[in-house]
């Protein structure tokens, strides 16, 4: 006979109205009497309806994982496990997706078929930090629900005190603000540290996210240690037929309001003959014309990418954007990808050896002050990595004359690349 | 007679290659993209070059989905669209097609399997959240349920795009704050210093882990009843719940004390301004399982002042930065106290250094 549904009148009531239903969800894999999942989602859902009572979690972590691998596996055990027997193990398999998250029908049939037969049938798309999040397991059935998933050509995300799974916009795959082959820069950074994935020892998470432009459509600014964000170096693309295309539906008074004057930095101006003109130098690439006037502006020619370090929550001193410290890093050559895992190499090498435990990147930086960080990575001064220059007094600075020295040879190194 | 299984190696494979999952013009047209508009709400039409067209259609779901839910979107895209789906960092799913005759019936089938269609630019796009009492260790409330809840209120802001800009929600279930930044951050709030249960703490918590962790060094190691154990100074405590994922027994979820704050300005990407952080506008708001309704008021409160006093395009903290925080507590109706003056390391940044008033 058939275990009974659990009484659920708190949950019931997130079955009404028109957004999809998760509870819907976890009842219809309660009733497939046929699974061998059925009596384990009966009980979570009798955990789930407790904490809805009483307002409190009961699961609590544990040791579990896949051989060979030290992360990846999100141990949960109840509590009230006496209460509940079948859902008393319930671990989370997290799973990198294909970057972008571009899944064929048949992909993902595959995958629900191998979660029907392990697991709980329960899959989140996608967690927080990008990984398919397969829900709901026990200890005896990880390593052949791995096994099948790694068959498919499936690998475990990040977990604790590693390097995380990452993301990475649709970028170059359909959109035309693309400033650099996104998939292609997250997959060869992320497959450069696997190690420190899936066998994580450093002092605490790192993560990297990746946008194609100052959209940062994956959040990587405020949500990544190590953010990459797409900008370019000349001038903007403009189409003038396409402007004043725009101005003749939308109206003069719009592009004003909308467009000339929210551009950050009064950049742009609007002539009498409804063209467009753009100070070049005084555009910091914000993407806001641009977002406005697709069809009219594009991002330059000459694309790649700039780097921001340190974003972070609140824990422990306080929300922490990431902040630039390379301004621009071409993206052509498979060497300039190269070199871009080479700078990330060098700095997750200098986490590991710096931080203090629990201690993030940002809160490193912070405590050992942005200068040092910079000298000890050997990256270029620029002041592009500052709002402004500092207005404390107190700093020694009897170095002055080889700063100098340094800047001049750095610009003199620069010239004649720019003189060409 | 025994048959030897063969045992799987693990192949450390990594990120998977996207191309064999991409649709065949985003892979022929990949970097060659040449302008997009959108035809609709939660309609994209990209252009390629070459001039390839591709119209994508996007849909919500309950990102918490069952084998049934994902079987039922693959069986829309095999039959409207082309066999191809993707999905955006928000949990909304993607179709792509190419040709506009698709669109419509695709759109159909969506609504008509209850998917609502939308979430494209100035639209309030999925509630992005965590695990909560469904699979976190930590909760101090549920997540898909604050946004389910949530996303039936807020159902026709995402599927039309009415907004002056795009709006980001975020929920978190406790301070780490896992939902992220947002334009509203729906996030848990403790107001009470954690209960220790003092028969566990030395057999389950790495002591020096646990002080070294506190923001404000409230907690010391102490012999409670004979036994080794922390104490925590309730003076000093802020109530950040940090101490409770390395020692469970320092429990800080509570029924009644553990309540819901609502944060409002946050911003990721560099589009006119730069990014910010959200800021606290109130507190003390009811964990109110199971559809929260308090929570939901007053996040309709500012969406809607947002809705009708911002100009175009500006997101919700550009728009309080023009209007000021005198007219944003106006305008929404919610009180301003001493909790809004920030007391943290950096925080003289935030008061106003100048003699420029609002009245």
């Amino acid at each position: 006979m058939s275990k009974e549904m659990p009484k659920t009148p708190l949950l019931d009531q997130l079955e009404s109205g028109p957004w999809p239903s998760f509870v819907s969800g976890l009842k219809r894999l309660a009733q497939s009497e046929d699974k061998q999942y059925a009596g384990m989602m009966k009980d979570l859902l009798g955990q789930l309806e407790r904490s809805y009572e009483t307002r409190k979690g009961y699961w609590k972590g544990g040791t579990v994982g896949v051989k060979g691998y030290g992360a990846g596996v999100i141990p949960r055990f109840s509590e009230i496990s006496g209460e509940y027997p079948e859902s008393a193990e319930f671990h989370t398999l997290r799973v990198m997706p294909p970057a972008g998250m571009h899944y064929t029908t048949d992909l993902l049939r595959k995958m629900c078929d191998i979660w029907e037969t392990h697991g709980s049938g329960l899959i989140a798309l996608h967690g927080q930090s990008g990984d398919i999040m397969f829900q709901g397991i026990r200890t005896e059935n990880v390593q052949a629900a791995f096994d099948a998933l790694n068959k498919l050509g499936f690998d475990l995300g990040g977990a604790g005190a590693g390097v995380r799974t990452s993301v990475s916009c649709v970028g170059a795959a359909r959109c035309e603000q693309s400033c650099y082959d996104e998939a292609k820069a997250m997959r060869s950074m992320v497959n450069a540290f696997l190690d420190d994935m899936h066998r994580p020892s450093l002092p605490y998470k790192f993560k990297f996210k990746f946008s194609g432009c100052a959209n940062d459509c994956t959040n990587a600014t405020q949500r990544a240690d190590f953010a990459v964000i797409g900008t370019w170096k000349d001038d903007m693309q403009v189409d003038q037929d396409e402007v004043k295309t725009y101005i003749g539906k939308m109206g003069r008074k719009w592009c004003i309001d909308q467009v000339i004057t929210m551009c950050p930095t009064n950049a742009l101006s609007l002539n009498d003959d409804d063209t467009l003109e753009v100070d070049n130098k005084s555009c910091v690439r914000c993407m806001h014309c641009i977002n406005v006037m697709t069809k009219a502006l594009k991002p330059g020619k000459e694309r790649g990418l700039c780097l921001l370090l340190g974003g972070k929550r609140t824990l422990k001193i306080g929300d922490l954007m990431g902040t630039v410290i390379v301004p621009f890093m071409k993206m052509e050559t498979d060497e300039d990808y190269e070199q871009l895992v080479e700078l990330a190499k060098n700095i997750v090498d200098f986490f590991a050896e710096n931080a203090l435990e629990h201690e993030r990147t940002g809160e490193m930086i912070e405590r050992i002050g942005i200068a040092n960080f910079v000298e000890a990575l050997g990256l270029k001064l620029d002041p592009n990595m500052i709002t402004h220059p500092r207005t404390n007094s107190y700093v020694r600075t009897d170095g002055w004359e080889e700063e100098v020295a340094k800047w001049k040879a750095q610009r003199a190194e620069a010239r004649p690349v720019a003189a060409e | 007679m025994t048959v030897a299984v063969e045992e799987h190696k693990t192949v450390e494979c990594g990120v998977p290659d996207p191309f064999p999952f991409m649709h065949p013009l985003l892979k022929k047209n990949y970097g060659q993209w040449a302008w997009h508009d959108r035809p609709r709400p939660g309609v994209l039409h990209h252009v390629a070059n070459n001039g390839d067209e591709v119209w994508t259609v996007r849909a919500g779901t309950q990102r918490q989905m069952d084998v049934y839910t994902i079987r039922a979107l693959c069986d829309i895209a095999d039959r409207y669209a082309e066999g191809h789906v993707r999905f955006t960092v928000r949990s909304n799913v993607e179709f792509m097609v190419s040709s506009y005759d698709k669109v419509d019936p695709l759109i159909d089938a969506l609504e008509e399997a209850g998917y609502p269609v939308g979430g494209t630019g100035n639209s309030v796009s999925m509630i992005s959240h965590t695990q909560g009492w469904l699979h976190c260790d930590i909760p101090g409330t549920d997540a898909s349920g604050v946004v389910k809840a949530l996303m039936d209120e807020l159902y026709e802001e995402f599927k039309n795009e009415e907004m002056p800009n795009r709006v980001k929600i975020t929920t978190s279930c406790c301070q780490i704050n896992c939902g992220g930044q947002g334009d509203i951050a729906i996030n848990v709030q403790h107001t009470k210093p954690p209960k220790i249960n003092h028969d566990l703490v030395a057999n389950v918590c790495e002591r020096p882990a646990v002080v070294a962790r506190c923001p404000v060094a409230a907690i010391r190691p102490a012999l409670v009843n004979g036994k080794p154990s922390l104490e925590v100074d309730e003076k000093k405590c802020v109530c950040c719940g940090a101490c409770y994922p390395p020692c469970p027994p320092m429990q800080i979820n509570d029924p009644v004390h553990t309540k819901i704050a609502i944060w409002v300005g946050g911003k990721h990407s560099s589009t006119r301004s730069k990014p910010t952080f959200h800021k606290l506008v109130a507190a003390g708001i009811p964990n109110n399982a199971p559809r929260w309704p308090e929570a939901a008021g007053i996040v309709k409160q500012i969406l809607y002042a947002y809705k009708e006093n911002a100009k175009p395009w500006e997101r919700m903290g550009e728009w309080i930065e023009r209007i000021g925080w005198a007219r944003f507590f106006e305008l929404t109706g919610l009180p301003f106290t001493k909790y809004h003056l920030d007391t943290w390391r950096g925080g003289r940044a935030s008061l106003n250094a100048s003699a420029q008033l609002r009245f």
